[in-house]
C-alpha cells in the first residue's frame, strides 16, 4: 500500500491537467465528477494508507517513496520523493478529506458559473500542490508545493477576475506571501550552505549534531523559516492579505484560507522543529507572534460586519493559537488544533456560503437576520461550528485542542503566564465575536427574502463537518476527562513531546473550569449585547473614543494604512517618476551633444570658396609651423 | 563536420529564401522552416548520440572539434567546436528560430524573401558564435548576426524603428569594436610572449600577461558582453529594440542574442582572464543585483507590453551576470539553465505580445483588460509564462534562479539576499501583466480571435519544454556539467576532487553521519585540512562559524571548498 | 652679369605667392580668382627655378615645365567650368555658387 503514496497528489494533478486543457468541452456534471472524484479517491487512498500506517507501522515510523531524482548539481541532489510519517499523514488526511467535502459542496455552489471547469481545475491544482507540500521529503520540493498553493490562492481569490477589486486582493495575497517566501528561500540557502543538503531528515540530523542550542546560525535559520511561515499563515506582520482574500468564492475561503493552505506555516515549523528547538529565541518569537496575532485579529473580528471577514480574522486568530502552541513547544497540540480548526472553520465558511447564497450574495451580517427558521440545517451546523470555535466545553472539538494549548502555555517548560493570559483573553474574545455572528445572522427579525435554498450537495458536507466538529477532539483528551492520548501517541515519533513544569489534576481542572466559564460568559455577553439590548451597542459606538477604536479595529489595526505608506506608495512613486529610465538621459545626452557639434561644425561649410581657401591657408600655415619649429 | 553542415544549411536556406521570395510569399517560409527543422534534428541527433558519454564523464571534452586553416599567415583558423554548453545553446537557437519562423507566418507580408534571408543569417551567425573557437572567427560571426538584425528591426519594425535600429546597432557595434581591439591585443601579447601568432582559443588560454594588461583586455571583452547581456547601465538599447522589432526579431533578440553575451562571459571572460575576473567579481555582482532590481522596477512602471517584457529581460539576465561571477558549480549550472529558461519564457512572452499586437494593433496595456473571457487560450498561456517569469517552482526559471541564488549565497551572502528580493519584484510585475491584459474590466471592445493551431503548437511546445526543465532538468544539467567543471578549473586551478581527499591518510576518520561536531575537532586538524588548499583564501573563521569538516562530506567537500575559497 | 642672391629671388616668389593668395581670398569674380591661382602657381614655379639656378641643377627647370603643363591643363578645365558656371548663374560672382553646398 505504501507504494501508492504517489497516487495521492497525482490524482488531483491529473484531474487539473485534464480540466485545464479540455475543461471547456465537458458538461458541468462531467467536470464535477472529475474534480470531486479525483480528490475523493485521493482521500480514499489516504485513509487506506493511513490505516495501514497505524495498524502496521513501517520501520522507523516513516515511508519514503522516491519517484525520480530532480537535479544533481554538486551536493544539491533533491529528489521528487514523498515522505510519509504521522505528521504528513494528519495533514494529508485533512487536505484530502476536508478538500473532498468542500469540492462536493462547490459542485453545487458554483453551479452555472461560467468558469465552472476553471474553478475545479484550480481547486484540484491546489489540492495537488498542498499534498506535495506536506509529503515533500526535501525542502526544495516543499518549496515547490509552497509556491504552488500560493499560485492557486492567487488564482482563486481572483477567480471572478472581471472585478478589479478581486484582482487587487489576489495580487496582494500573492505578493505579501511572496515576501515571506523570500525569507524562507534565504533560509534554505543558509541551511544548504551550512549542511550541504536540503533533505529534511538529513538536515535536521546535521543541525542537531553541529549546532549548539542558541547558535547564531540556528537562530538565523529558524527566523528565516519563520518568515516564510508567517507569510503563508497570515501572522503578524504579514497578516494583511487574508481578510482581503475573502474576495474569492466561499468554498475557496473554506479550503484554502481557513482549513489548509494558511496552516502550511504551522506545518513548516512543526516539520523543522529541531531547528526551532535549537533556537529558543526564535521559538519565543513564534509564541509571541502567535499571542499578539490572536489578540489583534480577535479584536478586529469583533468589529467586522462582513460575515466572511469575521471568519477571516477568526482564522488568523486561531492560527495565532497554533503558533502559540508551537512557540511553547506543544507541537502535537498545535497539530491537533490545526485538525479541529480545519473541521469547524471549513464548516463555518461553508455554512456562511449557504447564507450568502440565500441572501443574494449579501455579505453584511446586519442586513441578514432571522435565518434560523429559513435555513434550519444550516443554522444548526453553523451553531455547532460556532460552539466549537468558541470552545464550548466537553461537547466540542475546539475545546479539547484549545484547552491543550492553554494548558501547555501555562504549564509547559517554555510557557509563561503572559502567553497563557493572551490565549485566555483570546478565548473570551473568540466567544464574543463568534456568537455575535450567530445572533446577528440567525436570530432577530428577517430582513430580506431567501433567494436560494441549499441542495443536498451543500447540506451533506455541512452535516459531515458538524459531526467532526463535535467528535474530532476526542482523539486527545485532558487528564480530567479520560486522558485519551491517541493523537500525541501517533505523533510522538515525529514531534518531540512537551516538557511540563507544573502538573496536577486540580490545577488543570481549575484552569479548564475558568476557561469554560469565560467562554460561556463571552457567549452570554454576545447574547446580551447583540440580541437583547442591541441599542446598547449603538449607544456604545456613539462614544467618541470607542468609535475611534472601533474604526481602528475595523481596519485591522491600520496595518494596511501603514504598509501602503511604507512600501506601496514609495514604490509606485518611484516607478512613476522614473518610467522613462533616467540612465537613458545619459545616452540621449551623448546623442544630443553629437547633434549639437554637428550643427556647429556644419556652419563652417558655408559654400563660399574664399572661406575654404582661407581654411586651406590657415591649415597650411599651422602645418608649416609644426614642421619648421617643432 | 556536422556543424559546418548546419551553418551551411542555414545560409543556403537563407539564400534560397531570398531568391524564391521574388516569385512567392509562401516559398521562403517553407524553405526556411524546412532548413531550420532539418538543422534542429541534426543537433538533436548529436545530443542523443553523445548524451551517454557526456553524462558520465567527469572530464570536459569537445563533442565535435573541427579545425581548418583559413588565413594561416595571420594564424587564423576556421575552428568550430562544441561541448555541452554550446550544444544546449545551439539547440535553444534552432528551437527558437523555428518558433520565430512560425510566428512570422502571417505577420510578415512584405519582402518575405529578404526577411527570411536575414533571419537565417542571424541564426547561422548565432550558431557560429556559440561554436567558434577561433577568436577571429568568433568576431566574424558576431558581426554576421549583428547586421541582419539591424535590417530586421529597421525594415520590418514598428513606428519608431529607425531610431531603435540605430540605437541597437551603435551600442552593439561600438562595444563589439572594443572586443575586437581586445582580441587583437591578446593576439599580439600572446604572439610576443610565445612567438606564436594565433587567434586560436585553446592556445590563447595559456597566455601569460601582466595583471594590468589582463584587466584592460578583459574590460574590452566584458563591455561587449555586458552590452549584449544587457546589464545596467548599458541596457538602454534593449527596450527600444524590443518594442520596435517584429515578433521574430524580439524572440531572437531576447532568446538568443542576449545569450551570446552570457555565453561570451562563460566561454571567454572567465577562462581567459580568471584572475582579472576574480578581481572584477564584486563589481559584477553589484551590477547583477542592480540589473535585477532596477530592471524589475522599470518593468513595473511600463504601460507598453513589450517594453515591460524587455525590462524583465534586463532583470532576468541580471541573474546570469550574478551567477557567472559566483564561480561555483551551482551558480554556473544555474546560469546555463537560466539562459535556456529565460530564452523560452521571455521568448514566449514576446510571441504573446506580438500575436496580441497583430490582432489589436496596440501594445498599450492601458487599453487592454478583461481579455481572458474573449481569448481563454491566450489567457491561459499568458498566465503560464507570467508564472514562469516570476520563478514559480515547476518551471525551468525556478531551477535556474534557485541554483544561481544558492551558488551566489555561498560566495557572497549579501548579494544573494539582495538578489532574492528580486523574487518579490518579479512577482509584482508578472501579476501586473496578467491584471492589465487578461483580468479586470475590458477597456475597449476588441474583436480578436484566439490562438489558432499553428500558434498553439508553438506556445504549447514552449510550455512543455519549460516544464521539462522545471521537473526533470537532469538531462540538461548533465549535458552542461563538464563545461562548468572546465570553467571552474580555470578559476580554481587548485580544485581537488573528492578522490584525492579520501586517499589522504593524515585526516582522522569522520564521525557519524559524515560529520564531526566542531567542538570535537582540534584546531590542528583544521590546519591540516586547510593546508590542502593553499591556493585558496580559505578562512578559518568561516569554518568556525559553520563548524563543519569539508572532507567529511564526501562529494559535498568540493562545494565547501569553493565556498571557503570565495567567502573570504 | 651680377648674380642675384637666392634670398631676393625667393622673396620675389613669396611676394608673388602672397599676391596670388590675397587675390583668391578677396576677389569674388571667378575669373580673377583663377588668374590669382595662376599667379600662385607661377610663384611656386619661380621658386623652383631660383632654387635650381642657385644649386646649378636642372631639376628646378624640369619641375617648372611640369607646373607649366599642369597650369595649362588646369586653366582649360577651369575656364570650361567658369563658362558652365556663367551659363547657370548668369554671373561670375563666386559667392552665388554657395548654394551648391547642399
Amino acid at each position: 500500500m505504501f507504494g501508492t503514496i504517489w497516487i495521492i497528489p497525482f490524482l488531483p494533478l491529473l484531474s487539473f491537467l485534464i480540466l485545464a486543457i479540455t475543461g471547456k468541452r465537458w458538461s458541468e456534471k462531467t467536470v464535477s465528477i472529475l474534480g470531486v472524484g479525483s480528490v475523493g479517491i485521493s482521500a480514499l487512498f489516504t485513509v487506506l494508507i493511513g490505516i495501514q500506517f497505524l495498524t502496521n507501522p513501517p520501520p522507523g515510523h516513516f515511508v519514503v517513496q522516491t519517484l525520480w531524482s530532480w537535479m544533481e548539481v554538486g551536493s544539491l541532489t533533491p529528489a521528487i520523493a514523498f515522505h510519509l510519517d504521522a505528521l504528513s499523514l494528519v495533514f494529508c488526511f485533512v487536505v484530502t478529506f476536508v478538500g473532498f467535502i468542500i469540492h462536493l459542496y462547490s459542485s453545487e455552489f458554483m453551479e452555472e458559473d461560467e468558469g465552472f471547469s476553471r474553478f475545479f481545475a484550480y481547486m484540484n491544482l491546489f489540492v495537488g500542490s498542498m499534498l506535495i507540500l506536506v509529503l515533500a521529503d526535501n525542502l526544495v520540493l516543499l518549496y515547490l508545493g509552497w509556491e504552488g498553493v500560493g499560485l492557486c490562492s492567487y488564482l482563486l481569490i481572483g477567480f471572478w477576475y472581471k472585478d478589479p477589486q478581486n484582482g487587487y486582493a489576489a495580487r496582494k495575497a500573492f505578493v505579501v506571501t511572496r515576501v515571506g517566501d523570500t525569507a524562507m528561500a534565504i533560509g534554505l540557502f543558509l541551511l544548504f550552505t551550512s549542511f550541504g543538503t536540503l533533505h529534511i531528515d538529513t538536515l535536521l540530523d546535521a543541525a542537531s549534531q553541529n549546532w549548539a542550542t542558541g547558535t547564531t546560525m540556528a537562530v538565523l535559520a529558524s527566523a528565516l523559516l519563520l518568515g516564510g511561515a508567517v507569510g503563508k499563515s497570515a501572522q503578524l506582520p504579514l497578516q494583511t492579505w487574508l481578510p482581503d482574500a475573502m474576495a474569492g468564492p466561499t468554498p475557496v475561503s473554506a479550503l484554502i484560507h481557513a482549513a489548509t493552505m494558511v496552516t502550511a506555516g504551522v506545518y513548516l515549523i512543526a516539520r523543522t522543529n529541531v531547528i526551532f528547538m535549537l533556537a529558543p529565541a526564535t521559538q519565543l518569537a513564534v509564541a509571541i507572534i502567535g499571542a499578539a496575532t490572536l489578540l489583534i485579529a480577535g479584536f478586529a473580528a469583533l468589529t467586522q460586519v462582513d460575515i466572511k471577514r469575521v471568519l477571516a480574522y477568526s482564522t488568523i486568530s486561531q492560527i495565532g493559537y497554533m503558533f502559540l502552541a508551537l512557540g511553547v513547544g506543544a507541537w502535537s497540540a498545535a497539530i491537533l488544533h490545526f485538525m479541529t480548526h480545519a473541521f469547524f472553520k471549513a464548516l463555518l465558511f461553508l455554512a456562511a456560503g449557504v447564507v450568502i447564497l440565500a441572501m443574494h450574495h449579501e455579505h453584511n451580517m446586519f442586513k441578514m437576520g432571522g435565518l434560523r427558521k429559513e435555513l434550519p440545517i444550516t443554522f444548526w451546523t453553523f451553531l455547532i461550528g460556532s460552539a466549537s470555535l468558541a470552545a464550548l466545553p466537553i461537547v466540542t472539538a475546539g475545546f479539547y485542542s484549545k484547552d491543550l494549548i492553554l494548558w501547555y502555555a501555562w504549564a509547559g517548560e517554555q510557557g509563561n503566564f503572559w502567553l497563557w493570559l493572551a490565549g485566555f483573553a483570546g478565548a473570551f474574545i473568540t466567544a464574543i465575536y463568534t456568537f455575535r455572528m450567530v445572533f446577528v445572522t440567525f436570530y432577530g427579525k428577517r430582513k430580506s427574502e431567501i433567494s436560494h435554498k441549499p441542495g443536498k450537495r451543500m447540506l451533506i458536507p455541512l452535516v459531515i463537518l458538524a459531526v467532526f466538529s463535535i467528535i474530532g477532539g476526542l482523539v486527545e483528551t485532558p487528564h480530567t476527562l479520560g486522558h485519551i492520548q491517541l493523537f500525541s501517541k501517533m505523533l510522538e515519533n515525529v514531534l518531540p513531546s512537551t516538557g511540563i513544569l507544573h502538573s496536577g489534576i486540580s490545577e488543570e481542572l481549575i484552569l479548564q473550569i475558568v476557561t469554560a466559564l469565560l467562554a460561556l460568559l463571552g457567549i452570554y455577553l454576545a447574547y446580551y449585547l447583540w440580541l437583547k439590548k442591541f441599542s446598547l451597542v449603538q449607544k456604545i459606538t456613539q462614544v467618541k473614543l470607542l468609535a475611534t477604536s472601533q474604526r481602528f479595529f475595523f481596519s485591522g489595526w491600520g496595518f494596511d494604512w501603514l504598509y501602503d505608506r511604507l512600501f506601496v506608495f514609495p514604490a509606485v512613486w518611484l516607478a512613476r517618476i522614473n518610467r522613462r529610465d533616467f540612465i537613458d538621459l545619459f545616452y540621449d545626452g551623448i546623442a544630443d551633444a553629437n547633434r549639437y557639434f554637428h550643427q556647429e561644425l556644419r556652419k563652417t561649410q558655408s559654400g563660399q570658396i574664399r572661406w575654404y581657401a582661407l581654411g586651406i591657408l590657415i591649415g597650411a600655415l599651422i602645418t608649416l609651423t609644426i614642421v619648421v619649429f617643432i | 563536420m556536422i556543424l559546418v553542415w548546419i551553418i551551411a544549411l542555414l545560409m543556403l536556406g537563407g539564400i534560397l529564401s531570398l531568391i524564391s521570395g521574388k516569385w512567392s510569399h509562401r516559398a521562403p517560409r517553407w524553405i526556411s522552416l524546412a532548413a531550420n527543422t532539418l538543422a534542429f534534428l541534426l543537433v538533436i541527433r548529436v545530443w542523443i548520440s553523445n548524451y551517454a558519454r557526456m553524462s558520465i564523464s567527469e572530464q570536459h571534452n569537445w563533442i565535435i572539434d573541427l579545425s581548418w586553416e583559413w588565413i594561416p599567415q595571420f594564424g587564423i583558423q576556421f575552428h568550430l567546436a562544441m561541448d555541452g554548453l554550446s550544444l544546449l545553446m545551439v539547440m535553444l537557437t534552432l528551437f527558437l528560430s523555428i518558433a520565430s519562423i512560425l510566428v512570422s507566418w502571417t505577420e510578415i507580408t512584405e519582402r518575405v524573401g529578404f526577411f527570411h534571408f536575414n533571419l537565417m543569417f542571424i541564426i547561422a551567425g548565432i550558431i557560429g558564435v556559440f561554436t567558434a573557437l577561433d577568436l577571429f572567427l568568433f568576431y566574424f560571426f558576431w558581426e554576421v548576426m549583428l547586421i541582419p538584425m539591424y535590417f530586421l528591426i529597421g525594415i520590418w519594425g514598428h513606428e519608431n524603428r529607425i531610431y531603435a535600429s540605430f540605437k541597437f546597432f551603435i551600442f552593439t557595434q561600438a562595444s563589439g569594436l572594443l572586443m575586437f581591439l581586445s582580441i587583437l591585443a591578446l593576439y599580439f601579447i600572446h604572439g610576443q610572449s610565445s612567438g606564436e601568432y594565433t587567434f586560436d582559443y585553446m592556445v590563447l588560454l595559456g597566455t601569460t600577461m601582466s595583471p594590468a594588461a589582463a584587466r584592460w583586455i578583459m574590460a574590452g571583452f566584458l563591455i561587449a558582453f555586458l552590452v549584449k547581456l544587457p546589464a545596467v547601465p548599458v541596457h538602454n538599447w534593449l527596450p527600444d529594440a524590443h518594442t520596435q522589432a517584429p515578433t521574430a526579431g524580439s524572440v531572437i533578440l531576447a532568446g538568443l542574442l542576449l545569450k551570446t553575451g552570457a555565453y561570451g562571459i562563460l566561454r571567454f571572460v572567465l577562462p581567459l582572464f580568471p584572475d582579472a575576473a576574480a578581481e572584477f567579481a564584486p563589481v559584477a555582482l553589484l551590477l547583477g543585483v542592480i540589473s535585477i532590481l532596477y530592471g524589475a522596477k522599470l518593468a513595473y512602471a511600463q504601460t507598453d507590453f513589450r517594453r515591460l517584457v524587455a525590462y524583465t529581460s534586463v532583470s532576468h539576465m541580471g541573474f546570469v551576470l550574478l551567477g557567472s561571477f559566483a564561480f561555483n558549480e551551482l551558480a554556473l549550472q544555474g546560469v546555463i539553465m537560466q539562459m535556456i529558461s529565460h530564452g523560452l519564457s521571455t521568448g514566449a512572452l514576446f510571441i504573446l505580445a506580438g500575436l496580441l499586437q497583430e490582432r489589436i494593433h496596440t501594445r498599450d496595456m492601458t487599453t487592454m483588460g478583461g481579455l481572458w473571457a474573449r481569448v481563454p487560450r491566450m489567457g491561459g498561456i499568458g498566465m503560464v509564462f507570467a508564472m514562469a517569469s516570476l520563478g514559480l517552482p515547476g518551471f525551468g526559471n525556478f531551477i535556474a534562479e534557485f541554483l544561481i541564488l544558492l551558488g551566489v549565497y555561498q560566495s557572497a551572502v549579501i548579494w544573494a539576499i539582495l538578489a532574492t528580493l528580486g523574487l518579490i519584484a518579479s512577482t509584482i510585475y508578472s501579476l501586473h501583466i496578467i491584471q492589465r491584459i487578461f483580468h479586470g474590466k475590458p477597456q475597449k471592445e476588441w474583436s480578436l480571435t484566439d490562438f489558432n493551431v499553428r500558434e498553439m503548437c508553438v506556445m504549447v511546445s514552449m510550455v512543455l519544454l519549460l516544464l521539462w526543465i522545471g521537473i526533470y532538468p537532469k538531462p540538461f544539467l548533465l549535458t552542461s556539467r563538464t563545461s562548468t567543471f572546465q570553467i571552474q578549473k580555470f578559476l580554481q586551478p587548485g580544485m581537488n576532487y573528492p578522490d584525492e581527499y579520501q586517499s589522504d591518510k593524515d585526516i582522522p576518520p569522520c564521525g557519524q553521519n559524515g560529520s564531526v561536531p566542531y567542538s570535537n575537532t582540534p584546531s590542528e586538524q583544521i590546519d591540516i585540512t586547510l593546508s590542502k588548499f593553499p591556493r585558496q583564501k580559505t578562512s578559518l573563521s568561516f569554518m568556525e562559524t559553520h563548524g563543519f569538516r569539508p572532507d567529511c562530506y564526501g562529494k559535498y567537500g568540493i562545494l565547501f571548498k569553493q565556498m571557503q575559497g570565495e567567502t573570504s | 652679369m651680377t648674380v642675384v642672391p637666392m634670398e631676393t629671388g625667393l622673396l620675389l616668389a613669396g611676394i608673388l605667392f602672397l599676391l596670388g593668395l590675397v587675390g583668391v581670398l578677396v576677389r569674388r569674380n571667378v575669373i580673377f580668382m583663377l588668374m590669382s591661382i595662376e599667379i600662385m602657381l607661377n610663384a611656386a614655379g619661380l621658386a623652383f627655378v631660383i632654387a635650381g639656378a642657385s644649386w646649378g641643377q636642372a631639376d628646378g627647370q624640369v619641375m617648372f615645365i611640369f607646373i607649366l603643363t599642369m597650369a595649362a591643363a588646369e586653366v582649360s578645365v577651369g575656364l570650361a567650368l567658369i563658362l558652365q558656371f556663367y551659363r547657370q548663374f548668369k554671373t561670375l560672382d563666386a559667392d552665388v555658387a554657395s548654394q551648391m553646398r547642399e
